[in-house]
């Protein structure tokens, strides 16, 4: 594959990083990247992997952009309101950068086609809004042996990490299953600031071209806590539970479950044993 | 006794880890809690002391993306 000389100019500034070059650019160019929810967090993400030419952007969204998406959604303008999230994602990404192809995938993330989504794909970003689909990426990931960039917002703070399965600690060597109903309150309870999905979701987009191109060191075994009341950044060290119910020594979670509630509605929770 | 908690250095009295989360109103089941780099099970709270100069991280849950 040979760039047209539009195209090394498109992406000359990656090109100029030695850790790039035109041989890192063809990486990313052949990259096939999944975003799982066109939200605040796949918003950023979108954008980024589009403009540094990642060639597949896979998108998961089975919902319409709403009027108080567009706080955060920086991928939905005003005229999307009502429309698909995810070919509003599309024409936005498309009118970026031609180079990428888009895959629409106008579902919902659930454990029966989990795998089947995430199997043509190099990288998984993690962009949903609550925690059974968090838990359901995690595991998928998990199984279907795909690095996965999991990001997490709520009120003035955001957090990532990478997960490189079986190579470092999983969602659920942290957190062994979703919290409690109602325990927790979703963004559309409690509120977040708008520009702190740009924050979160730019740091994923960042790790998941740093797995593309193999470069530096991956955010993995550790959490990425950032407040954005204090401005600060915080690292917290984790490692791979051997009592992980998906990575563990003896794993209980085999096949994929859907932990039973409604995006960010705080319902019945199911929690396995 | 000291020890730290999220990064920060607190004053404590002893106990088990559930003591401390008590002590604190943290509902058990809104944390995963380490110790000193390592997860303690949910069930091992309320066994696992509490050490001088030990470092404990309180994880919540954070949830949003959309």
């Amino acid at each position: 594959m040979d760039f047209t000389d539009e195209q090394v100019t498109r992406y000359s500034r990656h090109i100029l990083l030695p850790e790039v070059g035109g041989k890192g650019q063809k990486k990313i160019a052949k990259a096939k990247i999944l975003i799982v929810g066109a939200g605040g967090l796949g918003s950023p993400a979108a954008f980024y992997l589009a403009a540094a030419g990642v060639g597949t952007i896979g998108l998961i969204d089975s919902d319409a952009v709403d009027l108080s998406n567009l706080q955060r959604q920086i991928i939905h303008y005003t005229p999307d309101v009502g429309r698909s999230k995810v070919l509003s994602a599309k024409e936005k990404i498309q009118a970026l950068n031609p180079d990428v192809q888009v895959v629409m995938h106008e579902e919902r993330f659930v454990a029966g086609n989990a795998l089947k989504l995430i199997v043509g794909y190099d990288v998984v970003i993690d962009g949903v809004d609550n925690f059974p689909a968090k838990f359901l990426i995690n595991d998928a990931c998990v199984l279907g042996g795909k690095p996965l960039v999991h990001g997490g917002i709520l009120r003035f703070d955001g957090r990532v990490t990478t997960i490189l399965p079986k190579k470092s600690a999983c969602y659920r060597c942290v957190f062994k299953q979703p919290p409690p109903s109602g325990l927790v309150a979703s963004c559309q309870e409690a509120g977040v600031i708008g520009a702190l999905a740009g924050v979160i979701g730019t740091l994923q987009a960042t790790e998941a071209l740093k797995i593309v191109l193999g470069i530096g060191r991956p955010l993995t075994d550790r959490l990425l806590d950032y407040d954005a009341k204090k401005a600060t950044f915080r690292e917290i060290k984790t490692k791979r539970n051997p009592h992980c119910p998906v990575c563990g020594e003896h794993p209980t979670i085999t096949t994929l479950i859907d932990h039973e509630q409604e995006a960010c509605e705080l319902k019945q929770v199911k929690v396995e044993a | 006794m000291q020890v730290k908690i999220n990064g920060k250095p607190e004053e404590v009295l002893g106990g088990t880890v559930m003591d401390l989360l008590k002590a604190k109103n943290i509902d058990p089941h809104m944390v995963a809690v380490e110790l000193n780099d390592a997860m303690v099970e949910r069930d091992h709270l309320g066994t696992t002391p509490v050490k001088e100069g030990d470092a404990l991280e309180f994880l919540f849950y954070m949830g949003g993306g959309r």
